[in-house]
């Protein structure tokens, strides 16, 4: 089908883009890499919006480190938080991520804020987000704030994001010496959105498991953490398959996403220990 | 307020290496905009939400969904098709190659594939077939079962390879 936009702006700044989200009422509707409203407004589920493209702010890309600080700015593509150095070595849950969404044309396009901001609960950067504990930046008419992302995913495609707020930036605590992070997922075809994903961090004072697709946001699985920081493995799938509630779809039953999700943190710790060695 | 929204957008972009100007509707995607309004009909306008990849086009030198980018993003852009990388002969081994190893049928997913292969190939090196697999992940053919797709791009890595040794 065909898009229908009411209208459409090409943003200056990051002060004119949120001028124009105020001035529109709740009828405006941020546009960055696309590739998420785009789809959305060819299929008609989003429609009649006032596009307000960010596209073209270049102080809301790149990546830098600051101290133990690693900030990626919104508009950062996935392809190139894939190729960044810095988020390779300090930050290579992101990179390994990048590989597990969707194909090299969207990779191209798409960008980390807009992945966050969207909050499709099969993606893999807000899980990612929520395992590395990251900080999530955003502008609005008031000024800036930062939300953890443990608070910053509410629902399906729904966070704390308000209307006339944009997100800017997402700041991750850079890896430490012998921190690992690993992400397993299963999907049907490369590309495809995850049946079951899982992100696991493992840092000097404790692990962190965050999942994907097994719920309507991003899951931080406390009892796992817990069992995996006591070295139970098996407590700690226990608990990781207790504290999902995975819907049931035509690509995966409930019992089968829950089932994957105990696999899946076997495989990372299997790989944990591979590590170690 | 509706004075900071266009219903019609200007734009100025090039389009294989010719400069374009255009008043585009805010709503349009790349793809109508360059065969409706170009006569580009190389790629193609099938899936529009991004899974199928046959309107995957070259925008400031990497492969993009062209149903998943509004024409009124492509200011200032660089855009080339299927029809300007033939013009100017940027991929004649590739399409050549296609030919020789049947690697399309109807050729509807073609043009896309033709501009994800090259994206893959200018980035130098010789892939591997699952390399070349996964690079091709997000364009679906439905006739050749892609062996034959994945044998012409490799085949023409490894020419373009002994080609930069000799």
């Amino acid at each position: 089908m065909k898009a229908s936009a009411a209208g459409y702006a090409r943003a200056e700044n990051l002060r004119h883009a949120i001028e124009m989200l105020v001035a529109s009422e709740g009828e405006g509707r941020v546009l960055a890499g696309g590739q998420s409203l785009v789809a959305a407004m060819n299929m008609r589920l989003s429609a009649g919006d006032l596009l307000v493209d960010i596209s073209r702010l270049n102080e809301l890309s790149g990546v830098s480190q600051e101290g133990d600080t690693v900030r990626i700015g919104a508009l950062t593509r996935h392809a190139q938080v894939g190729a960044d150095p810095i988020v390779r070595a300090r930050v290579p849950l992101l990179a390994a991520a990048v590989a597990h969404i969707a194909h090299a044309a969207i990779r191209n396009r798409g960008t980390i804020g807009g992945a966050l901001a969207h909050a499709d609960p099969a993606a893999e950067f807000p899980a990612c987000a929520l395992a590395l504990g990251a900080e999530i930046h955003v502008e609005g008419p008031e000024g800036d704030r930062s939300i953890p992302a443990e608070d910053f995913f509410e629902d399906v495609f729904t966070t704390a994001l308000e209307e006339d707020e944009i997100l800017t930036a997402l700041s991750v605590p850079a890896a430490e010496t012998g921190e690992v992070q690993l992400i397993e997922e299963v999907a049907r075809r490369s590309g495809d959105y995850a049946l079951a994903g899982l992100c696991l961090v493992r840092r000097a004072k404790g692990h962190r498991v965050a999942l994907f697709s097994v719920g309507p946001k991003p899951i931080l699985a406390t009892g796992a953490m817990t069992a995996l920081d006591a070295g139970d493995v098996d407590g700690a799938v226990a608990a990781l398959t207790s504290e999902i509630d995975p819907p049931s779809d035509t690509q995966a039953s409930a019992a089968y996403r829950r089932h994957l999700a105990g696999v899946l943190l076997r495989r990372a710790v299997a790989r944990l220990e591979g590590d170690r060695t | 307020m509706t004075e900071m929204f266009r219903d019609k957008v200007d734009v100025a972009l090039t389009v294989n290496g010719e400069p374009v100007e255009a008043r585009v509707p805010a709503g349009q995607h790349m793809i109508d905009f360059l065969r409706l309004d170009l006569g580009l009909t190389g790629a193609h306008a099938s899936c529009e939400h991004g899974v199928c990849g046959a309107c995957t086009i070259r925008v400031d030198g990497v492969s993009v969904r062209g149903c998943l980018m509004l024409a009124a993003q492509a200011d200032g852009a660089e855009v080339w098709t299927v029809e300007g990388l033939t013009d100017t002969a940027a991929i004649t081994d590739l399409q050549d190659a296609f030919v020789a190893r049947n690697a399309l049928q109807c050729g509807f997913c073609t043009p896309g594939m033709l501009v994800a292969a090259e994206e893959l190939l200018s980035a130098g090196g010789t892939p591997s077939r699952a390399e070349i697999r996964e690079h091709l992940s997000g364009n679906y053919c439905r006739c050749t079962g892609y062996e034959a797709i994945v044998d012409a791009v490799e085949s023409v890595a490894k020419a373009r390879a002994g080609k930069g040794d000799a």
